[in-house]
This record gives C-alpha cells, structure tokens and sequence, in this order.
C-alpha cells in the first residue's frame, strides 16, 4: 500500500467546532455528570458522532459508524438514568469496538475482505456485557487484518493514521481502537492484544491502552488470531477511565473454558495513593540497542518520577527476552492457521472459484480473501505444525515460552511490577516497515513476553519524542494484579500532564 | 532454514491456499528469512524443560448437558453463500 | 464371476497360508442430550441444520465448552474395559479441510487420551479370546455431507458435528473376520450395558473402521495394513474383512506389495477401494487445543461414576449361572443383550421358575426380536410382549390352569396386545379341564363309540393310546388336561 501524501494536523482546523466540547471528557467525568444529570447520554453520543463525522475522514478510525444504533441506545440509557434504575459505570458512555468482536446484527469484518459481509446473528459476551451495561456503540474500529500487524497497514477495509500526525501509522492491530479515543471520536474504546495489539497502538496515540491477565476477559465473540495470547482490553483518556472499562467487561464467562473464575475487584477505588512500599522493576533487557533516545530518555524520567512518589526502583533481569519475538511467531501462527481454516467460502464470507469446483472454492476464495500478511502468516503457521517440523518448531517454541514464564516468575519475586518502554520507538510513517516482516515483527519486542506469560500489560503516556509524536510507558503486573498497574498507573497520571494533551486535529 | 518452491508449494496445499506464482516467490524469501531468525531458539537447551500450551492453569469449569439452544436454522444459513433448504451447498464433493 | 460367489472355498485357501492381522477402531456416539462441546441437542434425525449454532457451525469468534455428562460416560467406558484413567488428558486440534468439517479442525484427543490399556473378552466357536484396547479416546463428531444423483453440487447438514464420540482402539489382536465382527458385537454389547451408546449401527451412532494386515502363518512381523472404512452392519464388517483378505492375499501371492491406505468397503458391490484422492497430502498437523484446558479427571470422579456403573454382560453371565442354576450356554444367551437379561429378570421377579421362563426367552422371545430384525440384528426394544405377561403365562402353566400347548396359543393371542394371559384364558374358555368326572363321561362315550378300536388296545396294539388321547383332545377343544387323559384312559382301558 503506497502511503498517502502526508496530511499535517492543520488541515481539520478549517471545519468548524464540536461545540458541546463532551467528547473531550474522560469516562470518569462523563459518568459522573450523567449520574448528576448534568448532561445526557445523547449530548455525548452526538458530541462523538460529530466528531467522526468532522474528522473520520481524515483520520479513519472506523469501518463502520452506527450512528443509529448508537442513537436508539443513548435515549435507552437515558431512560434508564432517568427512572434512577440499573445503572452501571458505562450505561449512557458511547465506545468504540475493534471490528474483531461479534456484534450481532452489525457487520463484522476483522478488516478483511473475507468477511467483507458477514453479520453475526449471535451475541459475543464483550458486546452482549456493554449493550448490558447500556453502553453506546458508535461504531466498529479498523485494525490490521485478523489482528495480524503492529501498524494498521494491514486492513484491507480501510486506512487508518495517527491523530498527532497523519503521516504517521497508529499501531497495531488495534489502531482504529487506539485513534478514536486518541482523536477524542469515542471516550473509550475496546481492543484486543496478542503479541502488543492494544499497548504498542495506545503508546503510539497517546492514551492509555491495558492488556489485562489472560483470562481476565472472555473471548467468547473475538474472532480469534492466537487463542492462547488474544486477550481484550481497554483504551481510554485516563486510567480511571481504563479501569471501569475493564471492570465492565472482566469475569468470569461460562461459554470460555479459558476465563478465569474468580471475583473482578472495583479497579476503580483505591486509587490516588502515594507508591510507598511499591516496588518497580527495571528489565535492563527493555532498554536495547535500538531504543530511540528520545523513547528512552521519557521513560527514564517517568521511572523517576515514580521514584519521586514513593516507589522503590529495582533492577531485574528477564533474560530469554531476545527469544520472545522468534517463539511468539511460532506459536501464535501455528494457531493462527489453525483458526482461519474456517474461512473457507463453505458457511459465510466471501465464496469465489465455484465454478472450477471445491478444491478451486477453497484455494481461490482462500487466496483473495486474505491479504499477504495473513497468508504469510498461515503458511508460517502451517510449516511449523507440519509432519517433521512439529519438535523443531511448535513445541520447542512452547518449551521456550516456559522458560520466558520462568523469568517473570523470579523477578515478580524482587518487585511488585514491571517498567519499561511500551515500544522501542515511536509511531512510525506509513510504508516504513511494511517491506520487511521481520522488522515489523521486531516492532512488538518490549511487549510480546507479556503474552507469552499471560500476565496483565498496560502503556500510558510518558511525553513526546522532539517531532511531537507520543511516548508510552509499559507496565506489566503479576497475574490478576490489574490493580497494581492502575495504581501506579493512577499516581503517575496525577503528577503528570501527559494525558492531558490532544492532538490539535481534535476539536476543542 | 531455506524453503524452496516447492516446499512454499505443499504447505499452500495443506492451507488450501491457491498461490500466484509471484506470491510463490517472495513467500519463499519471507518465509526463509523468518525461519531463518527463528533458528536462533535452538541455542537454547530445553530438554527438560516442561511446554507450556496454555498458561490458565485452574481447571476447566464443565458444561451441564442440557439443551439450551432453540432451532434456528435460518440463523445457521444466514450468511451462506449458497444454501437449499437449510442445507448449505457446496460444488460437488469429490470421494 | 464375482469375489463373493467364490469367497469361501478361496478364503479356505488364502487361510490356510496366510494369518489375517486385524484391529478395530469403534466409534460410539454417546448417548448424550445435548453435543460435546455446545447445547445443541445431540440427537439424530432433525432437519437439516435444525440442531445447529454457531458453535458447532464453526462460527468466527466461538469457543468450546466440555459436556460434563460426555466426561462421566466416557469414564464409565474405560471401566466397563478395564482402562487406566490419565489424572490428565489433553485436548487437540486435528487439522484438515472439508465441507463438512466447520472449524477445519476436530477436535480430538491425540497425544494424551484420558485412557489407556484394557481389554475385552470375545467369544468365538466356544473359545474364549481376549482382545487387548490401545486406548480410547473422545472427539467431536463431524457434520454429514450429501451427494444427490450427479448433481455437480453437494448438500451440508451439521447437525452430526460436534456430537461426543468415543474412539475404542483396539491393539491387532484379532485373527479373522468372525472374531472381528463377534468383537464388534460384544463391544456393542457393553456400550448399551453400560448406557452411553444406542449402537444403532444404521443410524451411525456405532461405526467402525478396520486395519487388515496379512503374515505367513508362523510369522510373528506385521505386514502392511490397509484401513478399511464405510462398514455399517456387523455382515458388513465379516464381509468387508473377509474381502480385504482376499484381495491382499492375491496381490501377495502374485509377488505384489500391498500399499498403505484407506479403503472404502462398497456393500452393493461386495468390495473394498481405494480412496487415494481423500488421501493426499493428509498432514493433520495436531496441537494442544488453546480453547480448553487439559482434561481433570480425580478419583472422585472416577468413584462417582464407578458408584453408578451398571453391571456388566460378563459379570452378570456368572451370576446368572450361580443364583438361577442356568447353564454357562444359557446364561450367555441370556446375557448377550442388555434387554433380554432384563426381560428375564424382570420375567423372575414376577414368577420364580427361572428354567421355564429362560426357555420361553431363548425360544419365543428370541424368535420374536429376530422378527423385527434390522440388518439381520435382531432388535430386543422391539419385543411385543412384556415380561410381566410372559410371567404370568407361565404361571398359569405351573399352576395347571392351561396346558403347555394352550399356552403357545394364548402367547401368540397376547403379543402385541396388553392383555394378560388370565385374560384371554378366561375370555376364550381355554381353561384347562381336569375334573376326572367330566373327562371319564367324554371317554366313556369314546370308548362305546369305538368298541373295535378299544378290542385291538386290548389285544396288545398300545399306540391306540395316542388315538383315544387325541379324540379326547379334540372332543375337549384341546383343553383337557393331558396327565388325566392318560391316567383316566389306561385305566378305563384295563378295565
């Protein structure tokens, strides 16, 4: 895909204003005056939707806004705001969704020409639990195909950029996620994160994106790329905002074997406490060769700043890092191959080559529905799972991904959890990496280990590089110690301004 | 680790995916480079080292055996290329 | 001339060089309601697609959740075969593509099944055999294609996939043709034993699959094995194998190698072929399934379901034997089929005479299952009496109400209806007459009928008997109670 001519910022500034200014609330501000009464589910919802409409254009969060969906549940939730009855922390909030969750009756189309087409008549529990909680859809997310790519290039629906600058890619797989609420068109958005999906395109745009402990959240209705790494998370303006997202949506489900069955805390209380007694790791592994300085020196101050609120930092080591990157890509495409065997042109998506017969059906319809990564990615997959291949590949790679778990295990024993840069660099311009898999593979290099061990990841915003372009902050916790990450999280967020800036494409 | 033509060839086959000749050719340059850089775990020595598949390590909840589901097929056919009569269809398999 | 018209005088030969190696795969679908891993109702027969959602339809975004009640029959399978239970099984993926497979993959148990070891005792010609089980394993089943006339299109139906199966794999231990189906038969007598599978073999809901090999006899090497599939009757089985060791011994004899692959048995023509074009290129590319966790099974559980294991066909034969004096033949007879054993307990429960009762099973009853036979099977739900009936006839032969002839009449009367035999006894006067008075006036008329007759007894011709027994018979409706006939008869012929 050849790059568009770079747009810079200025170029929305001739249309006019988003006059309410709700789309710029965080969820934490936005409930509260919906709670007060000060304001209504509808005024957000048309705040947000105006704002797609002004910008969206340019920015292409979405490859699907519902708009009247998104409408018809706002006065719902209104209503019920009004009868004082059922609500819960999300009912009135409008989000985004990556177009990876089912949504029933809304087209679902992982990005990919595939299932260009396909709308579920079923429910996922992601969707199912919001629409619950009277959440507001406005609208379905770009994101790089079956979650496959760390730039959002990879959609073959749609473009999106970055809304500090739209030269700049948003990260992926969940950039339309990311951009959205980076560009202020929803207060909170839902992604998910295989090998970095929701942290590297959160640290690239400027908000806060949280990879939470693998099982934290049903994947029941998450059109799956690697079922042992897919988790769903949030990205919000704020990490209170984060947090009721995910406590919207955690817990226990019965129709995912893999959910975990214990008891979501209230992540949102308890935070704005000093660090005292908070110990953080510092991997010397995550500061590499090839960390731009710029990542590297707002990271070191971050670091510092949590020194200076009351946590202690520690040194630690997570010395199979290097191997993450070449594991992750075992593993994830030999299951990846797996689950896209099903799109087969047989029950739904696209159907081509009929005509020549089923063997034709099957490698035509397979052929040009998915883009090269994907089929890159299949093929990887495939080679490593085949007849004579399988210990050389597939199970030494899950003999490594022990020893990664390993790691963390003993450093978890020297600190309560784990800094360092959420990428190695910043965003990236369109074209960039898209040559050379490898090097976009290496992109998801601080953030892969974390899927590997399942353990609970978060990027927030730590300042700027000198082109203006966001640097994110990783956090990484034990398992189900979401709460840790919130509260330093939380802590950081109140001394600092970081969340506080928007991008001047954003309407103010 | 060096794939050719026609390894890139079987593994399309088993993936039933239907390869131009020019995605052939550069899948057999990423794919060698890729595997290429996965070499680099053999360094590693994990002969007694246990695989993790999954890193859930509680027990699997059971499903009580009940039929929940109510009979919708139309629902099932929904989105089918091609269907009679709740079946979906497909060109003739071949035995 | 085809291979069936000549199958027995050349399998005599081809058996008497050659010993056939041969192993089962049975799969066994459970007799669950609801599927393996969705709530969609398990059950055969719906229409097309009807018992079917998104996830058993491999819908994106769907995951699977394990039938709790699969587990516990499954369980009760590897008991009922003497099975070690893994502590920890493991799910996987089988990969592979076809229409009717939704996901691409089946899932399956491959590296670690939850159980292992085992063995099943056949009977064959009075000899005993015992046929060791590699292990068993559970899958999902998958959906059913359809292929009408020379349409250039094909029909999908999902309603099958995802069904529980069980897989009993059995080691090469069986040596013939008749051991094998005989296998199949006691396999499929333990599995609705215990439960958890209807064995309806037309339905599909019992399949198997064989692997023939052949070795000089006195070899002990195993040759090359083709995998026989599509067999759905135990004649079929016999068949299809006997078949398989013809065909291998001709390519043998003929200096050839037979080649390993899977062959389809075609019962209308009477053989096997090769399905090389499914055969290509299979790489299943099996990996620990990532939306299930292993498989826990604890003693716990393992004592839950053992608490609640019904007896087995061997185990019941011996008490058969000891508690109602059956003979060893009888009792198998009787234990051959979880039904007719309960018919006959439930017949005894009723009236205490287990000989007379085992007599009318293996006889009457039997005959009546082999009736409604399907597939030559004979079909034991299908039996048009009940046992309390069959009871309640014999007891009425015990007590000397009808004779043993009245009987056969009144049972052919009753089956089919809900009548009791009393019933039908009194409603047709077939009561039996044993009121020497009345009996001594119908033999006196006879005997003054039939002075010339009653000369020759008396001259020494004894076989008259028979005729005086059969006039008063005749003259009674039958209904003459025999033993006083006779008695009644002799001494007024000796008068």
């Amino acid at each position: 895909m050849r790059p568009r001519p770079a747009t810079t910022t200025s170029s929305c500034r001739g249309l006019s204003n988003n006059v309410s200014g709700l789309h710029l609330l965080t969820i934490e501000e936005a409930a509260r005056r919906l709670a007060a009464r000060e304001t209504s589910s509808l005024e957000l919802t048309e705040a947000c939707l105006s704002e797609i409409e002004r910008t969206d254009g340019e920015i292409g969060s979405f490859l699907e806004v519902t708009a009247d969906l998104a409408r018809k549940q706002a006065k719902k939730a209104d209503a019920r705001i009004a009868a004082g009855k059922d609500i819960a922390p999300l009912t009135g909030v409008p989000i985004a969704l990556k177009d990876l969750f089912i949504t029933e009756g809304v087209r679902t189309t992982c990005a990919s020409k595939i299932l260009h087409n396909f709308v579920p008549t079923y429910q996922g529990t992601v969707a199912g639990r919001l629409a619950d909680a009277g959440a507001v859809l406005v609208g379905k997310a770009n994101m790089d195909e079956f979650a496959m790519g760390s730039s959002c290039e990879n959609s073959a629906l749609g473009r999106t950029s970055n809304p500090w600058n739209t030269a700049y890619v948003p990260g992926g797989s969940s950039g339309g996620s990311a951009s959205a609420v980076a560009a202020r068109q929803a207060l909170g958005s839902y992604g998910t994160d295989t090998g970095g999906s929701i942290r590297l395109p959160a640290s690239f745009c400027g908000v806060v994106g949280l990879k939470p402990t693998y099982g934290r959240v049903s994947r029941y209705g998450v059109i799956a790329f690697a079922s042992s790494l897919d988790q769903v998370g949030p990205f919000a303006t704020s990490i209170r905002g984060a947090a009721a997202l995910l406590g919207a949506v955690a817990g226990h489900d019965p129709r995912d074997s893999t959910s975990i069955d214990t008891p979501v805390p209230d992540y949102t209380s308890g935070l704005g406490s000093d660090l005292k007694g908070v110990r953080v790791g510092v991997p010397k592994e995550y500061f590499i060769e090839g960390l731009e300085p710029d990542v590297e020196a707002r990271v070191r101050e971050a670091l510092a700043k949590l020194e200076e609120l009351g946590a202690e930092l520690v040194q630690v080591s997570l010395p199979h890092t290097e191997y993450a990157v070449a594991t992750y890509y075992i593993v994830a495409t030999a299951e990846a191959s797996s689950n896209l065997g099903r799109y087969d042109g047989v029950r739904f998506g696209l159907r081509t080559g009929e005509e020549q017969g089923l063997a034709a059906m099957y490698g035509r319809t397979r052929d040009q529905g998915f883009g090269d990564e994907v089929k890159r990615r299949i093929m990887l997959g495939t080679y490593a799972l085949s007849a004579g291949y399988y210990d050389a590949y597939y199970l030494k790679a899950m003999k490594v991904r022990t020893l990664i778990r390993r790691d963390f295990i003993q450093a978890f024993e020297r600190c309560d959890v784990i800094a360092s840069p959420t990428g190695a660099t910043t965003a990236f311009k369109f074209g960039e990496r898209s040559g050379d898999p490898l090097a976009m593979y290496l992109t998801d290099v601080l953030t892969i280990s974390t899927n590997l061990a399942g353990l609970p990841g978060m990027s927030q915003p730590c300042g700027f590089d000198s082109e203006g372009m966001p640097v994110g902050l990783q956090l990484i916790g034990k398992p189900l110690d979401e709460q840790m990450l919130f509260k330093v999280g939380a802590a950081f967020e109140d001394a600092t301004d970081f969340h506080t800036k928007i991008p001047t494409s954003v309407a103010a | 680790m060096k794939l050719t033509h026609d390894d890139v060839r079987k593994v399309a086959r088993l993936a039933r995916l239907e390869l131009e000749d020019t995605e052939i050719e550069s899948l057999s340059a990423d794919l060698s480079a890729i595997l290429g850089y996965i070499e680099k775990l053999a360094e590693l020595g994990t002969d007694n080292v246990e695989p993790t598949a999954s890193v859930v390590t509680m027990q699997a909840a059971l499903r009580a055996d009940a039929v929940t589901n109510t009979r919708n097929p139309e629902k099932t056919v929904a989105n089918a290329p091609a269907t009679r009569n709740h079946y979906f269809v497909v060109p003739r398999i071949i035995e | 001339m085809s291979k069936g018209e000549t199958q027995r005088t050349e399998l005599d030969y081809v058996l008497e060089k050659w010993e056939p190696v041969i192993g089962l795969e049975v799969h066994a679908q459970l007799l669950t309601e609801s599927k393996l891993f969705c709530g969609c109702s398990a059950r055969f027969g719906a229409p097309a697609n009807a018992n079917t959602c998104p996830v058993c339809t491999g819908m994106p975004g769907v995951l699977p959740v394990l039938n709790k009640r699969a587990v516990e029959y499954a369980i009760r399978g590897a008991l009922a075969t003497g099975c070690k239970i893994n502590p920890v099984s493991r799910w996987d993926r089988k990969n592979y593509f076809y229409p009717d497979l939704p996901k691409s993959y089946q899932i399956s148990q491959f590296e670690k099944p939850y159980c292992e070891g085992g063995e099943v005792s056949v009977d064959v010609d009075g000899e005993t055999r015992h046929i060791r089980l590699t292990r068993i394993h559970m899958e999902e089943d998958a959906g059913k294609s359809i292929h009408e006339g020379n349409s250039e299109y094909s029909l999908v139906d999902l309603n099958r996939s995802s069904v529980p199966l069980l897989e009993i794999v059995s080691e090469p231990d069986l040596r013939s043709a008749v051991e094998a189906a005989a296998y199949m038969r006691k396999m499929r007598s333990i599995l609705r034993y215990i439960g958890i599978c209807d064995g309806n073999m037309n339905e599909g809901s019992m399949r198997c699959d064989a692997n023939v090999s052949l070795r000089p006899r006195g070899s002990e090497t195993l040759g090359t094995r083709a995998e026989i599939k599509n067999m759905n009757s135990f004649r079929s089985i016999e068949r299809a194998v006997n078949y398989e060791i013809c065909r291998q011994a001709d390519i043998l004899d003929a200096g050839g190698k037979i080649v390993q692959e899977t062959r389809l048995w075609d019962a209308d023509l009477g053989e096997t072929r090769s399905m090389r074009s499914k055969e290509e290129a299979h790489d299943y590319r099996y990996f620990p399934e990532p939306d299930l966790l292993p498989l826990v099974i604890d003693d716990d559980l393992i004592e839950k379901v053992r608490a609640r294991m019904p007896e087995l066909p061997d185990a019941r034969r011996e008490r058969f034997v000891s508690q109602y004096g059956l003979s060893e033949a009888d009792a198998g007879v009787l234990t051959s089929a979880k039904e007719l054993a309960d018919f006959f307990e439930q017949a005894l429960a009723e009236h205490p005479n287990s000989k007379a009762i085992a007599n009318w099973v293996m006889g009457d009853i039997i005959r009546l299952a082999n009736d409604a036979a399907v597939d030559s099977e004979p079909d034991f739900s299908k039996i048009p009496c009940s046992p309390v009936q069959l009871a309640g006839l014999i007891r009425l032969i015990d007590d000397g109400t009808i004779s043993g002839k009245i009987a056969k009449d009144v049972f052919g009367k009753m089956c089919g209806t809900t009548e009791t035999a009393a019933t039908i006894v009194e409603r047709e006067g077939l009561v039996q007459e044993s009121d020497e008075g009345k009996i001594g006036e119908v033999i006196d008329t006879l005997l003054a009928a039939n002075p010339d007759k009653v000369a020759e007894y008396r001259a020494g011709k004894e076989k008259m008997l028979g005729f005086f027994v059969g006039q008063v018979m005749k003259e009674t409706q039958g209904k003459a109670n025999p033993g006083v006939v006779n008695k009644l008869l002799k001494e007024k012929l000796t008068d």
